[in-house]
């Protein structure tokens, strides 16, 4: 078979997959009693139909296109980073602590942001970074001890909204006090997203896209995650190449979780990381670790997300539908993608 | 504390630990037959709904139960599928699951929330639960507490005393050689991963029917269970009473978290709420530890006599997965 054939066949799989998941999805809706037609409708409307709506996608895709840049990375390396998580959490927390320190000094508050930014990329980098450790001398597989990082994460983050970081009076799941305004990302006009957070994740693409396409670093990050042993032939270290994974993916991830605090919510929350990390993982499955594909994909994750949220109101029906659709697209294009080798046979 | 609390307390350990018990020993036979399902978090949550559902429809416990188990088994039969028959990654589909069930779960069980369905009481069993210490600890629990801990012995028998489990064992270890000697290595692997999966799925219902009765959507509190789950199974060093020991022991460092959050008030109850899991971490380090190469390169450079001391003492602590894990079985 030509590679020209060849690809449309892949294309053909990949829409088979996309039907299937719209199909299961309308099973979904009339087992409960809804109107699927209705329920598209209402989240296309829900994601596009006023500017502010598109504003609060982009503040969605920020978060997401930087994990799933990241991920990539460990993807490519062969490695599963389920601590993501945790990492934009403790992104978060570092990121957190250093405006707090510096708030009431007379140090520039652009300074302070810059500074901010910088110790939520160390954060993110020294939790993925523990993962990667625990894996390579600790032997600890890295999905168990990202788990069990991300819990751990967690309970520092609302450790300190309850004690140390909890508001005056009373300490609420609302999180802690909010910064003065001058330690906020500046708005684009009215809109509730930065423009510094929009130029950041492209950025962040590009610098990947190159990373894993352009260099011979990347190269060998895929040579790793091909097989070890091979890859140790080539004289190729794996450990310190999954060490350097985990680095890299740990620095996307507390840079978001510090775009999260200084340009989105200016305070730190208990879900500060809103599971982003596990979409993002789900993106990079969606688009097989190719990052000329996150920006629109993630950007069709976000609007699923945005074009949930109306749906309690309008219909009646949980939000978690956005979730729902965004599982079962992952799900059934996996599935798609093994009929095709089964059908075409390897290769 | 009385020492009568105490022994209640323990009695709930037991009780807490009993759903986590039945889930993990079904991820331990699945993962006995070579294939991982890590959509156990999804499934649970799924699971807990759905026999929810069906106990308040039906008024019957059992078909609550029965419920949750078909919904496991189902889950697991789509991990089975890909990984075994499609030939996919068993993380990346388990994962997909593992997020999409979950939220499936809340989804669904939208219009059900905070409803009544029937509780599963406790069942003391007569004259042995008048038994001093042990009658409260084991014999005064409800049926699938009793269930749970057969199941821990049954299990052990049937992996290690029976042919069944030494076919089982040869397809997770060597399914190559398993294949010539006749055995159906694809058949078996779905047969253990539907079986594991009926399990996991009976420990959803336990929860919602029982240990933590009610839908409450998201904060039902079953989130997470599913990944300490995972954690226990390779804790457990795929071992049945190794895992329900991990299950016990997980069960009562949280509810040691609860007796000391009276005592320890400045530490938010949050936090002594995830005790467990920096524990989790370092006794898997503590377990794998003997798996890395730098700890054996390491050891050579022991003197003999202690050298043979610290491997003792590492055998009895690692845990070896099954060699076959993870990996598509490919005849040829």
């Amino acid at each position: 078979m030509n590679p020209a054939n060849k690809r449309t066949l892949s294309i053909v799989f990949q829409l088979g997959g996309l039907v299937l998941a719209i199909l299961f999805v309308t099973l979904i809706l009339l087992l409960t009693g809804a109107n699927p037609l209705d329920v598209f409708k209402n989240l296309i409307v829900g994601a596009f139909g006023s500017t502010n709506r598109v504003a609060s996608i982009l503040v969605v895709w920020v978060p997401l296109t930087l994990v799933t840049c990241g991920l990539l990375v460990t993807f490519t390396t062969g490695l599963w980073n389920i601590g993501i998580e945790g990492q934009i959490t403790i992104g978060a927390i570092f990121s957190t602590g250093i405006i707090r320190i510096f708030m009431d000094t007379s140090v520039s508050p652009i300074l302070v942001i810059i500074l901010s930014v910088i110790a939520g990329i160390a954060g993110g980098a020294i939790w993925a970074v523990l993962v990667g450790l625990l894996k390579t001398y600790g032997g600890v597989n890295e999905i168990f001890g990202g788990l069990g990082l991300n819990f751990i994460a967690t309970a520092l983050n609302i450790g300190l909204i309850f004690g140390a970081w909890s508001r005056e009076g009373v300490a609420s799941m609302s999180g802690t006090q909010p910064f003065p305004e001058v330690y906020w990302l500046p708005n684009f006009r009215s809109y509730n997203f930065s423009w510094v957070s929009i130029a950041i994740s492209v950025i962040g693409i590009v610098i990947i896209f190159l990373l894993l396409t352009g260099t011979h670093f990347g190269l060998r990050l895929k040579a790793v995650g091909k097989g070890m042993k091979s890859a140790h032939r080539l004289g190729i270290p794996p450990k310190k190449h999954m060490l350097l994974a985990f680095l890299i993916c740990g620095c996307f991830a507390g840079l978001t979780g510090a775009l999260q605090v200084v340009g989105v919510y200016h305070r730190l929350i208990p879900s500060i990381s809103s599971g982003y990390g596990f979409l993002g993982l789900m993106v990079a499955m969606l688009i097989s670790y190719k990052a000329i594909w996150i920006a629109p994909i993630a950007f069709f994750f976000a609007a699923l997300n945005i074009g949930g949220i109306q749906l309690p109101i309008v219909l009646q029906l949980d939000s978690t539908l956005s979730g729902v659709l965004q599982g079962s697209l992952v799900l059934f294009i996996l599935l798609m993608q093994g009929v095709k080798q089964r059908v075409l046979g390897k290769s | 504390m009385t020492g009568d609390m105490i022994l209640l307390g323990l009695a709930g350990v037991i009780e807490a630990g009993a759903p986590i018990v039945i889930a993990a020993i079904g991820e331990t036979l699945t993962e006995r037959a070579g294939v991982i399902n890590l959509s156990l978090n999804g499934t649970i949550i799924l699971s807990g709904m759905v026999g929810f559902w069906a106990a308040l429809e039906t008024g019957s416990i059992a078909l609550g139960f029965l419920a949750g188990m078909v919904v496991g088994a189902f889950v697991a039969a789509i991990v089975a599928f890909s990984s075994i028959t499609l030939k996919q990654s068993q993380v990346a589909v388990g994962f997909v699951l593992a997020v999409m069930c979950k939220d499936l779960a809340y989804f669904l069980g939208n219009p059900i929330m905070g409803a009544q369905a029937p509780i599963l009481y406790a069942a003391p069993v007569p004259f042995l639960s008048e038994i001093p210490i042990i009658g409260t600890l084991i014999f005064k629990q409800s049926i699938m507490t009793y269930i749970s801990i057969i199941l821990i012995i049954f299990a052990w028998f049937w992996v290690s005393k029976t042919r069944q489990g030494l076919i089982l064992r040869g397809v997770g270890e060597k399914p190559a050689a398993a294949f010539n000697r006749g055995t159906n290595v694809v058949s078996t692997r779905y047969l253990y991963t539907i079986i594991g999966g009926a399990l996991v799925g009976a420990a959803g219902p336990f929860y919602t029917l029982s240990v933590k009765a009610g839908w409450k959507g998201t904060i039902t509190g079953l989130d997470g269970i599913g990944w300490i789950v995972l954690a226990l199974t390779i804790f457990g060093g795929w071992e049945p009473f190794r895992v329900a020991f991990g299950a016990y022991f997980f069960a009562f460092l949280q509810w040691l978290g609860l007796v000391l959050q009276s005592t320890l008030i400045f530490i938010p109850s949050q936090v002594l709420q995830v005790a467990p899991f920096p524990l989790m971490i370092l006794a898997l380090l503590l377990v794998n530890l003997g798996n890395t190469d730098w700890v054996e390169r390491f050891l050579a450079t022991l003197p003999e006599k202690s050298r043979t001391r610290v491997k003792k003492l590492i055998r009895a602590t690692r845990s070896q997965p099954p060699a076959a894990l993870g990996t598509p079985f490919e005849r040829d």
